[in-house]
């Protein structure tokens, strides 16, 4: 089975682990930007953006995965306000990138006001910055509210993530009709905030990452839930103790349960196929499964 | 705005394929309670914020209403 990791930090991977990826059906990874592990540098921001936009692309490659990314200060590094407004003036060249899929992962941490603020104004710059994204209209998934550049959201870890996602729902709400729910991806949501997000339209991602966030059983929980609109899963690995085959395991889950591979496709092949597919620069396009 | 998909497995399909890995989950928390009991000084942890969480988890666990997963994560979220 083909399948696309929506959320997975390979730079911190070894180029084993795109090997192993690509053995496993993976034909493109979406990165978004990310904290280092430490604070960096507003020059250090510009070499991780390169490293995003010119050198992962090359690495995956060589395996024959299509490497997309996404651009931002994480929140983790908005408390620092003038670093801040430093990295997001720079922040515009690289949005033009061809393999650049918009702005994120974005969003809060401990919930401060200055990571509120940071939020916000990655979300004005997803506005301000859209200048079209020049497809054909039949690509173009419907939605309501404005055009702006996708955006790929972060929501708080452990205790903090439930009044953490109520926040950013209402900082995005507060933007009114500028913002189209069917162009921002909120990520790991569980059960106490799955809800919330799709309810308001937007499109929900949930992580498999040990401890701290959820299970390939939990996931395919959800998936039975909610439904598999708007539903994506990814492995997020990365720096710390995590597997990027954990996308494809919750796949095994959901198909040792007995899900169908209609189901399977379209979780993990088509949703963020057609999420990302809202811009120019995403190629993969949905694909049909029929059984003979 | 959420169309749930039919579960495929009846309940003792359920049961039978999780069975064992949820009981192998219990035991891991009776073995970390009873480590913390053989802990140095556990008096100190009295009124610990996350030894209460478990045990009101636990609560959760021995409760017939549904979404068990959900309430014990806003149990342990902030306001």
């Amino acid at each position: 089975m083909f399948y696309i990791d929506p959320h997975i930090h390979m730079v911190s991977r070894t180029t084993d682990d795109y090997e192993r990826l690509a053995h496993a059906g993976v034909v493109a990874v979406s990165e978004p930007a990310f904290w280092a592990g430490f604070d960096r540098s507003p020059a250090g921001f510009l070499d991780y953006y390169r490293q995003l936009t010119d050198v992962e692309p090359a690495r995956a490659k060589q395996f024959g995965i299509d490497h997309y990314c996404w651009i931002c200060l994480n929140p983790k590094e908005a408390e620092d306000l003038g670093k801040a407004r430093e990295v997001l003036a720079e922040m515009p060249a690289f949005l033009n990138k061809p393999t650049v899929l918009g702005i994120g992962e974005i969003g809060l941490n401990k919930n401060t006001p200055n990571e509120a603020k940071v939020f916000q104004q990655h979300v004005q710059m997803a506005i301000d910055q859209w200048k079209g994204d020049g497809k054909p209209e039949a690509r173009n998934t419907k939605h309501e509210g404005g055009n702006h550049h996708l955006i790929l959201i972060h929501t708080p870890h452990l205790e903090d993530k439930r009044k953490g996602t109520r926040m950013i729902l209402e900082m995005l709400r507060d933007f009114g009709g500028a913002i189209s729910p069917g162009r921002v991806l909120i990520d790991h949501v569980e059960e106490h905030t799955a809800k919330m997000v799709l309810d308001g339209g937007y499109w929900a991602g949930m992580t498999i990452y040990p401890v701290s966030k959820c299970t390939p059983q939990r996931a395919v929980d959800m998936i039975e839930l909610y439904g598999a609109q708007r539903l994506c899963v990814n492995a997020a690995a990365d720096w710390g103790v995590s597997d990027p085959m954990n996308t494809m395991r919750t796949a095994w889950e959901a198909r040792r349960r007995g899900h169908g591979l209609e189901t399977l496709m379209r979780i993990f092949y088509n949703n963020p196929a057609e999420f990302f597919g809202q811009s120019a620069n995403f190629k993969q396009r949905r694909m049909n499964v029929s059984l003979v | 705005m959420t169309n749930p998909l039919p579960s495929t497995l009846s309940a003792a399909q359920v049961m039978d394929t999780y069975f064992l890995e949820t009981r192998a989950k219990l035991l891991e928390i009776a073995a970390t309670l009873d480590r913390v009991d053989r802990g140095r000084d556990l008096a100190a942890l009295r009124g610990d914020p996350r030894l209460i969480f478990i045990h009101e988890a636990l609560e959760v666990l021995q409760s017939a209403a549904p979404n068990r997963a959900e309430r014990i994560l806003n149990l342990y979220s902030i306001a």
